[in-house]
């Protein structure tokens, strides 16, 4: 058979133009691009951009320009955080930014979360590449484009965007940008992020970049089928409207700019902001050793199973090179939502190095720009069209904890650091998810702030901070619980009360998690639902001989009323998760423990629903910690004196707590030379402990040891090379539970089969 | 001149070496892995992380499941400091975790001088120092 590509003569350059001008005239559907979405680097200087900046502007010019402009991001942010109707707007899960012509980032807000402005660059490129010369669409002063499909460029499809463009004398010179953590967005379980999706169907509303403002008004119509498709109506459009406010309020600052300054000054700027960042990364890049650094973490779940999966990093650095090669980490889920596109942990690593590395630089795209990221094709770092990512942010915060994890071993040796060297911080989102019918008739669907409560990790210089900010927005709120109950028909009984002995010992220890119990009390319409990892695994590693945080379940508490109790025998309830699990104080409840996967399950009032926000990691060798600052913890509750003297080997009167620091060092130098004792030489200790595939007891999914190219399935047997993509179905965890019972009745004897 | 490179570690770049900074044991050559100079142990992780909920009634109990994890205690065999974890799933090999370019950092430390040197580091306390 002939090959029709290799015989008869090449096309000509006019026959090429013809067949490009006949694919795009026929183009069925336009999806993602991936020449945009794998791109995380600056376009091209275009040549305005080129006049703008032959024109040789002062220095000191540019940067107060850039200082308007960036009060002007944080103004539109204010704006957003103080009108928002999304709780996630409220605690500052926003952000607002200044994009070039292009599409490029150049300026974003200083609060919120830079993660999202990070990854709105896509949508931007994509209506620049098919909108702006699409007769049916164009692009025009005065429209506004909406966003979420994550697919287009986002983090998941609950953060929604509006994105408007900034003309002067009829020529387009920026885009400005608002984006919020929404909550709804009609997906298969309320509030926005379901765990349940098992394709990218049951994640609810799926907005490729599209007009939805003409004449700065939004477009009723369309307003209202956006409504229809979520679970909030009113929020959808209360936040359409604050984000269109807070864009024309940026865009004001601009045209200010434009006046005075004039349209070539503000595209230089934008130009040049963007372009001394990458140079500044690049410099600062040659101030780290040459080196590769390698660690992985574990995601111990799917949110609809346990099970281990890898995300492998290897860190080198190279001159003035960065390359982040997550390759070897687990390959997607085929009907597990834990997915993340590409350019989401690209935002995310950006997130690390804007506000944990270099929190100096002007925040955009730029810092990211130089950095280079490899993975593997269909991994869960890197996922396909088809594969669910409402559940992306584990992944996402997994691979920023790698990236965290392995930048601290580059930085120790720098004469020059911009921040201390810093353990990982807690990066699971260990809050409540709820939904239903409040106590004022409003159906509703969103989440406790309280995912922005992470513990911090410890510094080179001193302890963690306890739930101090989300690893995507270090600048974010936890929140008022009671505000929020004046709208949500349940209340915290118990809210943020460190939870004792959840620790992560060190040197510097990490800062610590506080506990959440929730019991529903207005309403016979309403759940809860928990999306984190980490109740068999730690998600996070340590540093520098430090421990990262132990592992925390839910724990339900069922067939028992709390609000009667409080009402009848309030001195039988108790206010920590240890003493009501322990004592069960309510003869007749049930007591359960769960991983934080729970899907959206409906409450019965007075149940109680139990969690606990987690620590980040401990710095340094847990001995040298200072006999002071372990005593401090134990009178704040942190630890119980029993552990903190089993752990760090501090000599003190139990009722008293003085110490007694002689016996404490002799006490210490014992435990460093039992520890000589216990431990084996390396190579003696390999030849017992490591093994050459997964353990079969285990379902673990990504590479072994250093071969990458062998991605493992959920099985010792079962791989994928790693560079070819294959499904990889789950089955349902019921169908998994009634297998299991049928085999025990097949062993019992009992023909469990179809007649029977 | 001797480079901090962890809290606990230090690369000798006239011996090429991975040296402790508590004891100034040498450890390993530099371009090679340093966990191959030190010692090991493979921790319950279940140790470290107490059940806050009773393991006798619970299945999940705050305390990570040590058939699923362990950490991997690194420490020097001279003066017992833990220099490094690493939770790691049963069997999984120890990572090589720093791969130090040492042509490249003796370069790059040849055109800085001691004067850049960072200071941070560990309280060395008397008697668990080499003795000078
Ligand atoms: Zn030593």
């Amino acid at each position: 058979m002939k090959d029709l590509n290799t015989t008869g003569p090449a096309p000509s350059a006019e026959d090429m133009k013809l067949i490009k001008q006949f694919l795009e005239d026929t183009t069925l559907f336009l999806g993602p691009d991936p020449e945009i979405m794998q791109n995380h680097d600056l376009m091209e200087r275009s040549p305005d951009e080129e006049l703008a900046i032959g024109q040789n502007f002062d220095h000191h010019m540019i940067a107060r320009i850039r200082d308007r402009l960036q009060s002007g991001c944080d103004e539109g942010y204010e704006m957003v955080e103080q009108m928002g109707a999304a709780p996630g707007a409220k605690w500052g899960d926003v952000i607002t930014g200044i994009y070039t012509a292009s599409g490029d980032l150049a300026l974003a807000s200083a609060g919120g979360v830079l993660l999202f402005s990070s990854v709105v660059h896509h949508p931007i490129k994509f209506i620049v590449k098919n909108w702006m010369n699409e007769p049916t669409v164009g692009v025009r002063d005065g429209d506004g484009f909406i966003h979420n499909d994550s697919r287009y460029g986002n983090v998941h499809n609950t953060d929604q965007s509006m994105i408007l463009p900034i003309f002067h004398e009829g020529r387009l010179v920026c885009w400005v940008a608002s984006t919020v953590h929404e909550g709804e967005n009609g997906a298969i379980e309320p509030g926005g992020m379901p765990s349940m999706a098992e394709s990218p169907s049951d994640e609810g509303l799926k907005m490729s970049p599209f007009k939805v403002v003409e004449n700065y008004q939004i477009k009723r119509d369309l307003l209202t089928f956006l409504q229809n498709s979520v679970r909030e109506p009113k929020l959808q459009l209360e936040d359409m409207k604050v984000k269109l406010f807070a864009c024309l309020r940026i865009k004001q600052r601009i045209e200010e700019t434009l006046n005075t300054e004039g349209p070539e000054a503000l595209v230089a700027m934008l130009r040049l902001t963007m372009e001394d960042v990458r140079t500044e990364v690049k410099r600062r890049l040659t101030e780290w050793p040459d080196m590769s650094v390698q660690t992985y973490i574990i995601q111990d779940s799917t949110l609809r199973e346990n099970c281990v999966v890898k995300v492998n990093c290897k860190l080198t650095k190279k001159g003035d090179r960065l390359i982040f090669d997550f390759r070897g980490s687990s390959p997607e889920f085929t009907n597990r939502a834990t997915n993340t596109i590409l350019g989401g942990l690209k935002g995310m690593l950006s997130q690390l190095f804007l506000c944990y590395i270099w929190p100096d630089l002007p925040r955009g795209q730029a810092a990211m720009a130089p950095i280079e990221v490899i993975t593997d094709p269909h991994s869960i770092l890197n996922c396909s069209y088809d594969a669910p990512n409402s559940q992306s942010l584990m992944s996402i915060f997994t691979g920023f904890t790698a990236g965290q994890h392995a930048v601290a071993k580059f930085l120790y040796s720098c004469p020059e650091k911009y921040t201390k060297v810093h353990a990982p911080t807690f990066n699971m989102i260990n809050t409540f998810i709820w939904g239903g019918v409040s106590q004022h008739g409003e159906t509703l669907g969103n989440l406790c702030a309280d995912l922005n409560g992470m513990g911090a990790g410890a510094t080179s210089n001193r302890d963690g901070e306890h739930a101090l900010a989300p690893i995507f927005a270090t600048m974010a709120d936890i929140g008022e619980q009671e505000v929020n109950e004046e709208d949500v028909p349940f209340l915290q009984l118990v809210s943020k009360k460190m939870t004792r002995d959840a620790i992560a010992p060190g040197k510097y220890r990490g800062g610590q998690g506080y506990t959440m119990m929730v019991a529903t009390k207005d309403s016979e319409q309403w759940g809860f639902m928990t999306t984190a990892q980490g109740a068999k695994i730690p998600p996070i590693q340590g540093l520098f001989g430090g421990y990262a945080c132990g592992t925390y379940p839910l724990s339900k508490v069922k067939d028992v009323d709390v609000y009667e109790i409080l009402q009848s025998e309030p001195e039988k309830f108790r206010h920590s998760i240890e003493e009501i699990m322990n004592e069960r104080p309510f003869e007749e409840a049930s007591y359960t423990t769960h991983h934080m996967g729970m899907g959206f399950e409906i409450s019965k009032r007075g149940e109680l629903f139990m969690i606990s926000q987690g620590a980040g990691a401990g710095y340094g060798d847990l001995l040298e910690r200072d006999p002071v600052g372990v005593v401090k913890d134990i009178e704040e509750g942190l630890i119980s004196a029993e552990v903190a003297a089993r752990l760090y080997k501090v000599v003190f009167d139990p009722a008293t707590l003085a110490i007694d620091f002689e016996a404490t060092e002799a006490a210490r130098e014992e435990e460093r030379q039992a520890r000589i004792a216990r431990s084996m030489p390396y190579a003696e200790f390999v030849k017992d402990w490591t093994q050459p595939k997964p353990p079969s007891h285990l379902k673990y999914f990504g590479c072994w040891g250093d071969d990458i190219d062998t991605l493992y399935m959920g099985a010792p047997d079962v791989t994928r090379r790693a560079d070819t993509p294959k499904p990889n179905y789950m089955p349902h965890p019921k169908d998994v539970r009634i297998a299991e019972l049928e085999a025990r009745l097949a062993n019992a004897g009992i023909d469990g089969g179809e007649l029977q | 001149m001797k480079i901090p490179m962890t809290e606990y570690l230090r690369i000798d770049l006239e011996t090429e070496k991975w040296e402790c900074r508590v004891c100034d044991h040498v450890i390993a050559p530099a371009e090679g892995n340093y966990k191959e100079g030190l010692l090991v142990h493979n921790r319950n992780p279940q140790e470290i992380h107490p059940p806050v909920i009773d393991p006798k009634m619970y299945r999940y109990t705050f305390a990570p499941d040590p058939d699923w994890v362990r950490i991997l205690e690194f420490c020097c065999p001279k003066c017992g400091t833990q220099v490094e974890t690493e939770y790691a799933i049963p069997g999984h090999p120890p990572l090589w975790d720093m791969q130090v370019d040492v042509p490249a950092l003796k370069a790059q430390w040849a055109a800085r001088g001691p004067e850049m040197l960072p200071d941070a580091g560990p309280v060395v306390a008397p008697g668990r120092a080499h003795s000078h």
